[in-house]
């Protein structure tokens, strides 16, 4: 009986354990409902740029990807159509590239500039230089995305996570998660689907 | 006492029987086999593979979504090599669910298989609506690759990391 217990407990703190060493893992970055951090980070023209730059933004579509990932360029031409629909609604698109050149060399500065003219990008495209925003947001992969609304207390997180519903097909998608989110976000409404996951490359820092 | 014995016997028959339909409904069909000389993938979208996560059986399944492309993955493949090499008369299973865009699994998955001489069991994962299955997978991924699930029956672990075989063993052993 006695050992019985014993291993009972032993089960029990393992459980125990098991649950916090878990809970450390996942507890960090914005949730949505938080203010987000601004930012100035180099743009590919090499200025500066900061989200306080956009004083008649309403809000922002920040976007972290990358040049090499698959899943990033599969959005590629997504990111640019997003940017010209809503720019002049007031969510400009905000591209950051989070790796480490040192990790992954195709993310380098460099050859985000050829990304950036190769594929006509219509938005600013930055490089967060020792990877120290990334983490603040909590982005994992590329691409991940952020939309903020701007308020008098700051950007707040509306929605994180991906663009739509189909990565690898454009025509096939059912639910277009990041202009849901904006067209409700400009006619003062709740965003219904305010997360949601997808596969992507982890960033590399 | 005849009774009791017919009674057990028959409770065991039925438990056998429905035994046999678990099995039968956990053989999984694949939406598609691509096969290329010595090398052949099995494609299935996410109810299919959801079988191989969820097997009731005396094994350790070690499953990692990866990818050809992904270079943290692909850097980490030859330790689950190694662990399923090493554990094969341990009941351990290594499982790599392929997440290369279908388009790729011809032109790069089947020579990466053939090129590693991958010994571990590959099945290809082509289902893009990943928000209706990355939860189902573990709650607690956020997306990224490379991720594992170690599990055997419902002792289950997840982990959204690289591993180096030394850390494959020991997290094997936990739910061995």
């Amino acid at each position: 009986m006695k050992t019985t217990i014993k291993i009972f407990a032993f089960v029990l703190l393992a459980g125990l354990a098991s649950a916090f060493t878990y809970k450390t893992t996942i507890a960090s970055g914005y949730k949505v409902g938080d203010i987000a951090t601004d930012f100035s980070l180099k743009n590919i023209d090499n200025k500066k740029v900061s989200l306080k730059d956009f004083k008649d933004a309403k809000g922002f579509i920040v976007v972290f990807t990358c040049n090499h990932c698959p899943y990033a360029q599969a959005y590629e031409d997504r990111i640019v159509a997003l940017d010209k629909k809503y720019k002049k609604l007031g969510y400009p698109v905000i591209a950051i590239n989070p790796n480490n050149p040192e990790k992954q060399k195709e993310d380098s500065f460099e050859l985000m500039k050829a990304k950036a003219k190769e594929k006509k990008f219509t938005f600013p495209y930055l490089f967060d230089e020792g990877q120290k925003i990334y983490p603040q947001y909590g982005a994992t992969k590329t691409p991940h995305v952020y939309i903020l609304q701007k308020t008098s207390k700051g950007n707040v997180v509306k929605y994180i996570g991906a663009i739509d519903d189909n990565y690898g097909d454009e025509s096939a998608v059912k639910s277009k998660y990041v202009e849901n989110a904006v067209d409700a976000l400009l006619k003062n409404k709740e965003v219904s689907v305010k997360e949601t996951k997808a596969i992507g490359c982890s960033i590399k820092a | 006492m005849k009774k009791i014995v017919s009674l057990l016997a028959l409770v065991l028959l039925v438990s056998c029987k429905s035994e046999d339909k678990k099995e039968a409904e956990i053989a999984p069909k694949p939406l598609k086999t691509y096969s290329k000389e010595n090398s052949s993938v099995k494609s299935y979208d996410f109810s299919g593979l959801e079988n191989l996560l969820k097997k009731q059986n005396d094994t350790t399944y070690v499953v990692n979504f990866w990818a050809t492309w992904c270079v943290p993955c692909v850097e980490e493949l030859p330790n689950f090599e190694k662990l399923n090499a090493d554990y094969k008369d341990k009941k351990v299973k290594v499982i790599l669910v392929s997440i290369d865009f279908p388009k790729m699994v011809e032109s790069n998955l089947l020579p990466f298989i053939e090129k590693h001489n991958l010994k571990s069991e590959v099945v290809h994962l082509n289902d893009p609506d990943a928000n209706s299955w990355i939860n189902k997978v573990d709650k607690s991924w956020s997306g990224a690759i490379p991720a594992t699930v170690i599990y055997k029956k419902d002792k289950r672990n997840f982990y959204e990391k690289s591993f180096t075989f030394e850390e494959l063993e020991t997290e094997v052993k936990k739910v061995f």
